[in-house]
């Protein structure tokens, strides 16, 4: 046996135990990929609805995100790019919200029969969240895999020629409304989830979210359909020289 | 508050013919299955869900179980689910509901017989989970010592949320507690913000992240804010519960050293 004095005992050092800090950063993460994506939604929607000016209009939006008006040359390359970086926030936003899906049948009969007697508009809404999140995961893939590989088809006549003789529009109009219902609530659910844009009551709060977020829904539904039979009309019509690229007035002597 | 949709009946009208529907079990006999009983009544000026199931069990079925105590919307006893909400009982009058009426037990909480829950077991589990009590590092506390002030603005404050009766109203309307039941519940998260306010809880907020920092704790919440819709003391569960997580994310990126009361 030895003695205690003669063990030499390293000195130990108290650890606090501690919860990790993952499930903040992926709270966060979740709502900030969500808010990131719906704001390029809003702006992609205004690109695509420049077709609703004019076919000229819809031509120089498209040049100027391929870098015509900087480089003298188009590179849809930057298109691509912008393509993947959109492509990697939307599989982390997806993987994250995946947390919050019914993970079984009992929780999601459980969710579905609480629904069913709430009647409970919030309640209700993210039922409809859980499934157009769903139907994007495939819906979007396709689509940002076109994308990615053709950057160069979009303008006036090749995204018409895409949507109408492609038989695209089906998949975009699914797209649509999924996009706009799962972009609208969940925005409006962030704003009510870190409380922002708090009004002197919560009442008065929730009510004026469901306004804006009705609302805007609406507005982007309507320009999303507008927009989307503009591209059908002019593919219907463009049907028979379908591949044929679209030019501008002033550049028909000079571009080929 | 909910409008009336119906108007009152009065005095000289023929009364409306209440069919209450009960969803009923004890679990004490299994091999009685559950059934839906359904007792009628004449409804009477001014009669609340209490008055009414009173009656029916003095007048019609005396076996028939629920919970009253306070009948003021005070005690949180009375908490039931109404046409598929949950509400309390007492609180309820019979005008703001159509003439059918279903109502079942709590769902989430352990089931004592008919509409009567066992509320208080949960209650107690969420308090000592989140430690809903005063922690003071004061080993010794000078009784003769005057109270140390508080500003009444923060006394109210604190006091807003501790009106909380613990009806369990909030845990039974979220989609997420029904879902995961291991989920902490909007009363929980305002019990710790109710703490937070107070000074003479020196917990800061990296303690209160190890409590409720985690998808079981306020992560975990989905803002369905039907907790929000039904509390019967109208608490502002949606206010508290974004403020806790903006606190709780903070304490998430910072790292451990939350500064207390800020
Ligand atoms: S927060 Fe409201 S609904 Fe929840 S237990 Fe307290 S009083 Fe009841
Ligand atoms: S906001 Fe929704 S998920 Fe969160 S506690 Fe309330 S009811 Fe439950
Ligand atoms: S009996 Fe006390 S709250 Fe209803």
């Amino acid at each position: 046996m030895h003695r205690k004095a003669e063990l030499a005992v390293p000195a130990a050092m108290a650890v606090r135990p501690r919860s990790s800090r993952m499930p903040a950063q992926l709270d966060v993460l979740q709502s900030a990929t969500g808010v990131v994506l719906a704001l390029f939604m809003w702006g992609h929607m205004f690109f695509v609805a420049s077709i609703l000016v004019s076919k000229d209009f819809m031509w120089a939006v498209t040049r100027m995100f391929e870098g015509y008006f900087f480089f003298g040359r188009s590179y849809p390359g930057v298109v691509s790019t912008l393509v993947g970086g959109i492509l990697l926030l939307f599989v982390a936003h997806a993987a994250l919200a995946m947390r919050k899906f019914p993970a079984n049948y009992q929780q999601y009969r459980l969710f579905m029969s609480h629904r069913a007697a709430m009647r409970h508009e919030d309640t209700s809404l993210w039922v409809v969240q859980i499934a157009t999140g769903f139907a994007l995961f495939f819906l979007v893939s396709i689509h940002l895999y076109q994308m990615l590989m053709h950057p160069g088809d979009i303008g006036p006549y090749a995204s018409s020629d895409r949507v109408w003789s492609g038989r695209w529009w089906p998949l975009y109009l699914v797209m649509l409304f999924c996009v706009e219902l799962h972009g609208g609530i969940g925005l409006s659910r962030v704003a009510a989830k870190w409380g922002w844009f708090a009004s002197a009551t919560a009442r008065q709060t929730r009510r004026r979210l469901k306004l804006l977020k009705w609302g805007v829904t609406a507005f982007l539904l309507a320009l999303g359909l507008t927009t989307l039979a503009a591209y059908m009309k002019i593919g219907h019509e463009h049907a028979a020289q379908a591949g044929e690229r679209y030019t501008p007035e002033q550049y028909r002597s000079v571009t080929p | 508050m909910i409008e009336s949709p119906v108007a009152l009946p009065a005095e000289n009208q023929t009364p409306r013919r209440l069919r209450i529907t009960v969803l009923r079990y004890n679990p004490a006999v299994p091999e009685q299955l559950p059934r839906l009983q359904t007792y009628e009544l004449d409804e009477a000026v001014g009669m609340t869900l209490f008055i009414a199931l009173g009656e029916i069990r003095e007048t019609q079925d005396p076996s028939l179980q629920f919970d009253f105590v306070c009948r003021a919307g005070i005690c949180g006893s009375c908490a039931m689910v109404i046409n598929g909400r949950p509400g309390l009982a007492c609180r309820t009058l019979t005008t703001q509901l159509p003439e059918t009426i279903a109502l079942a037990p709590l769902p989430g909480f352990a089931l004592i017989g008919d509409l009567s829950v066992d509320t208080g077991k949960w209650m107690r589990a969420m308090s000592e989970r989140v430690e809903s009590w005063l922690h003071s590092h004061d080993v010794e506390v000078d009784l003769d010592r005057a109270e140390a002030r508080m500003e009444p603005e923060l006394a109210e404050a604190i006091y807003e949320l501790d009106r909380c009766i613990e009806c369990g109203c909030c845990v039974a309307a979220c989609g997420t507690a029904r879902m995961r039941e291991d989920f902490v519940g909007a009363v929980a998260v305002n019990k710790l913000a109710r703490f937070r306010l107070d000074p003479r809880d020196q917990r800061d907020d990296a303690d209160y992240y190890e409590v409720i920092g985690d998808d079981d704790g306020i992560f975990g919440c989905m803002t369905l804010l039907a907790c929000d819709d039904v509390c019967p003391k109208n608490l502002p569960l949606m206010t508290q519960l974004a403020y806790m997580r903006r606190k709780m994310a903070a304490v998430g990126w910072r790292g451990s050293d939350g500064a207390n009361h800020s």
